[in-house]
């Protein structure tokens, strides 16, 4: 295992050494092959620290576990990567399980800030949590990057310690749009949200960018299994395409049973749906499904994904390499000599470098100023890169 | 949705839709659906009622069952070598053979869990003379326990689906379209509740358990070994709600969830309050009168009342006619 | 002679005596952060709220299931119309009036009382079991609103609910939270204990142990039943307003069904009945999982497990209730056979012979 990342980081090193100039040239079709000038944990092995440790703070065991631990998989690797090279400066990665609960958060991150060690914070992951408990970040100065929360209005709560790994709902709502009617060229779009605030939010801007063509809309809860009533009126109404905002185990048994009721229109998902879950649970449904999602396609960084498989033992999911990414700036920081919390939250202001998914450089909300947003598709029973749609 | 109907919704942002045209239009459809769902409610229905009726016992643990009867399902199919995900091509007669399996381990775990509890949770209150809430209690803690137990077995998130039985139309009733497995769960309800009626009102057990159910003391005093009716009555509870399980995990592939047994159960209980508790004509129909409700009020309503629905049905029933529709009890059934 | 008939034996002032220098220490525990008992992955005085957030219900709860005998399942209703009121009246989320914080906490309780009568009128006909999937259908029906009603925004939920108009939260950090909440909780157990020990109270327990028996004695059964199901519904609203300005965020995700068994089983596990024995299966409930985070996993399964056990083999849980009927119990027991009040050491869920 040692050995796997070891290559890894050789491999990179020499990859960065070649410089910047080095560019796209491989990529096959239109996805990005991994950056070689992409941001990478392990730095040039002489860094120097001592009692820094940084945080990652989210779902590790609660529901929708899985999400969680994709992004602190993401994180683990980074740091193992980092300390692996850089033998004079070991950071410590302390975890902290919110279960995903608004009620949990504060308590536990009231004890991550209270833990004057860490300096950097990898969460929260979800965007209830982030709620209720981004103020105390806010108020510690303790800087905190969330490679998953996407909904638009976290960023409006004027909290300085607020960065966003990826593009927001307001990013990903008018892409999908575009994606049902110009790509799908659907006129007939029906929009089936779920009850949670990642669901309702997406739809929202989803069916303002469709405009009239949103032609049905209907709500299903979380957890729920038997969709025959939201089927029965998405196959009166027959429409050419149907937007699910909402996370893969509803989505699954939706798609299959609108399959079941010979409803023929193309099945869309957003990033909550984009997982390979999605095509056991949905069946034969899969087959015509599309998803769009403000991540990069992960199938085209070859040693990220293998290191990640030898390193964690699993393959990298979705928000692994966001996790990942933001992980490596964070780590960047500490490499550049940085000791407190103020330093390296002035640090992250102020980054400005490629990483594995995207360009990082952040505007004065925190948000991402280049979030590109893919779409996939369905082939095989595998989820494959579908072309970039913004 | 009519368009004005549409335009009215959207100006006034009201949250609840009255959507009468969807209703009318989705009306057939939204009935084989809604009978399909009612057959399960009410296979589930039996076991409650069957242990109301000889025990005034809401077993409150039934719920789970009847999930455990998912979990042995998908085990099942997964121990013939079946994978999640894309759907095998099978022959009808291997479909029939391997669901028929599915079935005997679904039941066989079900009624092993309806007895156990009996033994480790039940039975012990009784020798106590227990009153009738702490039973209750420990029913939630049973339901508590076996929930808990199965996410740290099988996790968080549902077993991914495997599905052997292929829906295919067969034929239309009034535009809506009508599958193999539809009529399958309809006709499987109905033929298991009628050889539980059988076995309740024509067998030597079954006049044993309508004589517990009627006065347990008299009944003893003639000779009825009660321990063993009380046994039979949740074996036979358990053994439909295995049934149950199978017919369900024909319908939604993806139900084996640790958590899945709660709200089915409550449904299950609306409909035997419903159609009447301790009465086993009540449970069936009870079951196919809530499936078809909760069907008709979500196109009414909107998807996000479908549970709402049934739990509105449930107080209506429990406070204005707690005897349900048909309203006779289990000891007062014809002898 | 055990603890408990030497501790009614003691007088007023010695007991007081006794419990005081409890009190004090109870407030100080955030502040001492004693090593053993601290937890590690959550702030210490946050965790310490949320035990108190947990008393609190208990005693509430213990009024209606401990004292009455009506077992609600639905209980978490109750906390979450609380929680929603100093949500809608605080945040800036709301379009409602902001009131300030304070005046939220008697205006949940009121508005919880009102929603508990409502509740109790049509159900508090209904005895035993058909009352308990009653209310936990209420409860389920509460939080599916919050969930299907826009105006109270679901999962999006309120923000920064407490603060003034300044943006500032009503207390800076936990600790102080924790003092508010105990403060309120020793209020609410001089209430309670006084209420306990008035005609409510006896009526209350003749209702507990048989309702018919109440009625036939001339307890209007039906009137006392709703005093205990309000009292216990405007506590329960209290603590939803406390845990709603604590956390500064409300939405529908902690209000489930889950979190109504646990309530009841920090009552039950620690005693329905006994003011003590709730506020220890609080402690129980709330405290042990965030100590022993190793065991979190698997504290649901050992609460259902508890549950079944405690039922079998000590129904009355870890402290049973007391069968206070007099109204000067120590007096006359003094009088009478020259020490304390005897203990039956039985409750609500244990009477003999109580079959069906």
């Amino acid at each position: 295992m040692l050995a796997a990342v070891a290559s890894l980081v050789l491999g990179a090193c020499a990859a960065r050494d070649e410089g910047s100039s080095s560019g796209n040239t491989n990529s096959s079709a239109a996805a990005p092959s991994q950056a070689a000038n992409a941001a990478n944990p392990a730095g040039d092995g002489k860094a120097v620290c001592s009692g820094v440790s940084l945080a990652y703070a989210g779902t590790i065991n609660g529901s929708s576990a899985a999400l969680g631990q994709n992004i602190l998989r993401g994180a683990d690797l980074a740091v193992k990567q980092h300390n692996q090279a850089n033998p004079g400066c070991q950071v410590t990665l302390k975890q902290f399980d919110t279960e995903g609960k608004p009620d949990k958060a504060p308590g536990i991150v009231t004890q991550v800030i209270s833990e004057a060690d860490i300096i950097g914070v990898v969460g929260l992951p979800f965007s209830g949590e982030s709620k209720a408990a981004g103020n105390l970040f806010n108020q510690a100065g303790l800087v905190t990057v969330t490679p998953s929360a996407t909904n638009p209005a976290l960023a409006d709560n004027g909290w300085k310690t607020f960065f966003r790994g990826m593009g927001n709902d307001a990013v990903q709502g008018p892409a999908a749009a575009k994606f049902l009617t110009d790509t799908l060229k659907a006129n007939k779009v029906c929009v089936i949200e779920d009850d949670s605030e990642y669901g309702t939010g997406l739809a929202a801007q989803v069916t303002q960018a469709l405009g009239s063509k949103a032609s049905c809309t209907d709500k299903v809860k979380t957890g729920q299994t038997d969709f025959s009533a939201v089927v029965n009126k998405i196959s009166t109404e027959s429409p050419d395409a149907v937007f699910y905002s909402g996370y893969y185990p509803e989505a699954g048994p939706f798609a299959q049973q609108l399959n079941d009721k010979g409803v023929t229109a193309k099945f869309v998902g957003p990033d909550g749906v984009k997982d390979p879950e999605f095509v056991k649970g949905a069946g034969a449904g899969a087959n015509n499904a599309f998803f769009t999602c403000p991540c990069v396609p992960e199938d085209n960084f070859k040693d990220f994904t293998a290191a990640f498989k030898a390193t964690e033992g699993a393959d990298p999911g979705t928000y692994s390499p966001e996790g990942y990414d933001v992980t490596t700036i964070l780590l960047k920081g500490i490499d550049s000599g940085i000791k407190d919390r103020a330093g390296l939250l002035n640090f992250v202001k102020n980054y400005d470098g490629q990483g594995l998914t995207k360009h990082f450089k952040w505007d004065a909300k925190g948000e991402l100023s280049d979030t590109p947003v893919w779409s996939y598709r369905v082939e095989n029973g595998k989820i494959v890169n579908n072309g970039q749609i913004s | 949705m009519h368009p004005a109907i549409t335009a009215a919704l959207t100006q006034t942002d009201s949250w609840i839709q009255f959507d009468v045209h969807g209703l009318a239009s989705q009306f057939w459809n939204n009935t084989v659906d809604g009978l399909a769902q009612g057959g399960i409610y009410a296979l589930i229905a039996l076991g409650y009622t069957l242990v109301y009726g000889v025990l005034k016992l809401i077993n409150f643990a039934h719920s789970e069952v009847f999930i455990v009867g998912t979990f042995a399902t998908w085990l099942t199919f997964y121990a013939l070598g079946f994978r999640p995900g894309a759907d095998p091509h099978l022959s009808t007669i291997e479909v029939i053979g391997f669901l028929l399996l599915a079935g005997i381990a679904a039941m066989a775990a079900s009624g092993l869990v309806a007895v156990g509890l009996e033994r480790v949770a039940y039975r012990p209150l009784r020798n106590r003379n227990a009153p009738r809430l702490v039973f209750l209690i420990t029913a939630i803690g049973a339901s508590f326990a076996i929930q808990q137990a199965l996410k740290l077995i099988f996790g968080l998130n549902q077993q991914p689906q495997i599905r052997l039985l292929q829906p295919q139309p067969l034929f239309r009733i009034f535009g809506a379209v009508v599958t193999n497995r539809d009529i399958i769960l309809f006709v499987a309800a109905v033929l298991l509740w009628f050889l539980a009626d059988y076995f309740v009102n024509k067998t030597r057990l079954g006049r044993g358990i309508r004589a517990v159910a009627q006065d347990p003391d008299t009944a003893t005093l003639m000779g009825v070994n009660k321990e063993r009716v009380i046994v039979v009555t949740f074996l036979v509870g358990g053994l439909l709600a295995g049934a149950a399980a199978l017919f369900y995990m024909m319908k939604i592939p993806q139900g084996a969830i640790y958590n899945g047994g709660f709200l089915l159960g409550i449904k299950a209980f609306t409909a035997a309050v419903l159609g009447g508790i301790g009465n086993l004509r009540g449970a069936l129909l009870g079951g196919f009168v809530l499936g078809l409700v909760e069907n008709y009020g979500q196109s009414l309503f909107g998807g996000e009342w479908k549970d709402i629905v049934a739990f509105v049905v449930l107080i209506i029933v429990l406070m204005f006619r707690p005897t349900g529709i048909l309203g006779e009890s289990l000891g007062k059934a014809r002898v | 002679m055990n603890i408990r008939e030497r501790w009614n034996n003691l007088s007023r002032p010695a007991q007081w005596a006794f419990l005081i220098p409890v009190v004090v220490l109870v407030y100080f525990l955030p502040v001492l952060n004693p090593p053993i008992l601290a937890t590690s992955g959550t702030d210490f005085p946050s965790a310490m709220f949320d035990v108190a957030r947990y008393a609190l219900v208990a005693v509430g709860l213990n009024v209606v299931v401990g004292q009455a005998g009506l077992l609600d399942l639905g209980y978490v209703g109750f906390f979450a119309v609380g929680a929603y009121v100093a949500a809608l009246f605080t945040s800036p989320n709301s379009s409602l009036h902001k009131l300030p914080y304070l005046w939220t906490l008697p205006l949940a309780m009121v508005v919880t009382m009102i929603f508990g009568i409502i509740l109790g009128t049509p159900t508090l006909r209904l005895r035993g079991d058909y009352l308990a999937i009653v209310t936990l259908g209420f409860g389920e029906i509460i939080r599916l609103l919050a969930d299907n009603v826009t105006p109270l925004r679901g999962q999006s939920g309120f923000e920064r609910v407490g603060t003034n108009n300044a943006g500032q939260p009503f207390f800076e950090n936990a600790t102080q939270w924790y003092w508010f909440t105990v403060t309120i909780i020793v209020i609410v157990l001089l209430l309670v204990g006084n209420l306990e020990r008035s005609r409510v109270g006896r009526a209350w327990v003749a209702i507990r142990e048989d309702e018919d028996v109440a009625e036939i004695m001339g307890v209007s059964t039906y009137k006392f039943k709703i005093w205990a199901f309000v009292i216990g519904a405007a506590i329960g609203g209290l603590s939803g307003a406390l845990y709603a300005g604590r956390l500064g965020f409300v939405n529908n995700q902690s209000f489930d069904v889950v979190t109504s068994m646990l309530f009841l089983a920090a009552v039950v596990l620690g005693g329905a009945g006994n003011k003590v024995g709730v506020l220890l299966g609080a402690v129980v409930v709330a405290y042990l999982p965030l100590r022993f985070v190793q065991i979190a996993d698997y504290n649901y399964l050992i609460f259902g497990i508890a549950l079944i056990v405690l039922m079998i083999f000590r129904p009355q849980g870890l402290l049973g209730a007391r069968q206070r009927l007099l109204a000067k119990g120590r007096q006359a027991y003094q009088h009478l056979i020259g020490r304390g009040e005897q203990v039956s050491g039985e409750s609500a869920l244990a009477e003999p012979g109580g079959n069906q």
